[in-house]
């Protein structure tokens, strides 16, 4: 009978974990967590998730879609999908004006975007899952790209590590693969689709 | 600009959020400090929490960097070097951090450190506006 009950216990668990899966898109600004979430949400949705732009800092608060399943032959996984502003270790609202914001648009975009930062690495501790989403033409040894990774295998979360914006020429995967050697690293581009299906592979071998 | 060298002795009873707050002023006070030791990961997204908190139209943020001296040692190197520096009581590692007006950006990678300072005109700009 005991044994039934911690058999029963740890089914349910699997059972309330799998049921409350969050799966969190954490990164530098700019690196496409947006793009990806759009492409997971219109794949089994059909819809999309959150505006994109060029300028950084597009995304400023914690955005979240509940209860996406999503199939591959047999298996299937349901979760919410938890988009994060970039983490930046700087904000310069001059960087917005550049970009040919007004002055008060710009400050309001900057005070908006550090509170996106702290609100991302508070959400760390909710995550089951993180998908590290870096822009595969810039280099991956930055300080904030160390800092994700060294948080979420502290607090040994799973990770999988997205190579973004292969479609580009100056992609290159095997720079991040070398800087980040003990994760998975999937090559995709999520503004087209480029690999995508890899990246659900891992996404089902890691949550 | 003014590179301050700080010995983890020197900070070392102060509590982990002390320590950030001292490191961030020095940063905010236009020091580039580097730092005996390296900050725990949850210390390092604890800096950029504190940090973003201070971030106005005056101070635009900082640039930091973790040096890890044990990154490229085999596991019983780690093991004995770890040990030696329990016994000397020796910090291994850096910590460099700076404001993001002085300090352009900082590149890491596996081989070496690449500090890349703002233009003298751009610092200037800066100031000026302040």
């Amino acid at each position: 009978m005991q044994l039934f009950n911690i058999f029963k216990r740890f089914l349910n668990r699997i059972f309330k974990k799998k049921k409350h899966l969050k799966i969190g898109l954490y990164g530098p600004p700019n690196g496409g967590k947006t793009t990806l979430a759009n492409r997971i949400c219109q794949d089994w949705l059909g819809e999309d998730m959150g505006k994109v732009s060029n300028i950084a800092h597009e995304t400023r608060e914690i955005q979240i879609k509940e209860q996406i399943h999503i199939k591959s032959g047999n298996k299937e996984l349901s979760f919410n999908l938890v988009d994060t502003p970039g983490i930046a270790t700087k904000i310069d609202y001059e960087e917005f004006l550049k970009a040919g914001m007004k002055e008060s648009e710009a400050k309001k975009r900057a005070k908006e975007a550090t509170k996106g930062v702290i609100d991302a690495i508070r959400w760390l501790d909710n995550m089951d899952v993180v998908i590290v989403v870096l822009d595969s033409t810039k280099d991956p040894y930055t300080q904030v790209n160390l800092t994700i990774i060294g948080n979420l295998e502290a607090r040994k979360i799973p990770v999988i590590v997205v190579a973004n914006k292969i479609d580009l020429k100056k992609s290159n995967i095997k720079k991040i693969e070398a800087a980040f050697p003990q994760y998975k690293v999937v090559g995709i581009s999520a503004k087209y689709g480029d690999n995508i299906d890899e990246f659900y592979k891992a996404l089902f071998e890691v949550a | 600009m003014i590179i301050e060298f700080v010995r983890y002795s020197d900070i070392k009873d102060l509590s982990s959020l002390g320590r950030l707050r001292k490191l961030l002023k020095m940063a905010k006070d236009d020091k580039i400090v580097l730092l005996e030791g390296r900050l725990k990961p949850q210390e390092e997204a604890e800096l950029i929490k504190m940090n973003m908190e201070e971030i106005d139209d005056e101070f635009k943020g900082i640039e930091f960097a973790i040096i890890d001296a044990e990154n490229n040692e085999s596991t019983w190197n780690k093991i004995r070097t770890k040990l030696v520096n329990i016994m000397l009581g020796y910090k291994p590692g850096f910590t460099i951090i700076g404001p993001a007006s002085i300090i352009k950006e900082i590149k890491q990678d596996p081989h070496k450190i690449e500090l890349l300072m703002k233009e003298n005109e751009e610092r200037k700009k800066n100031k000026k506006k302040k």
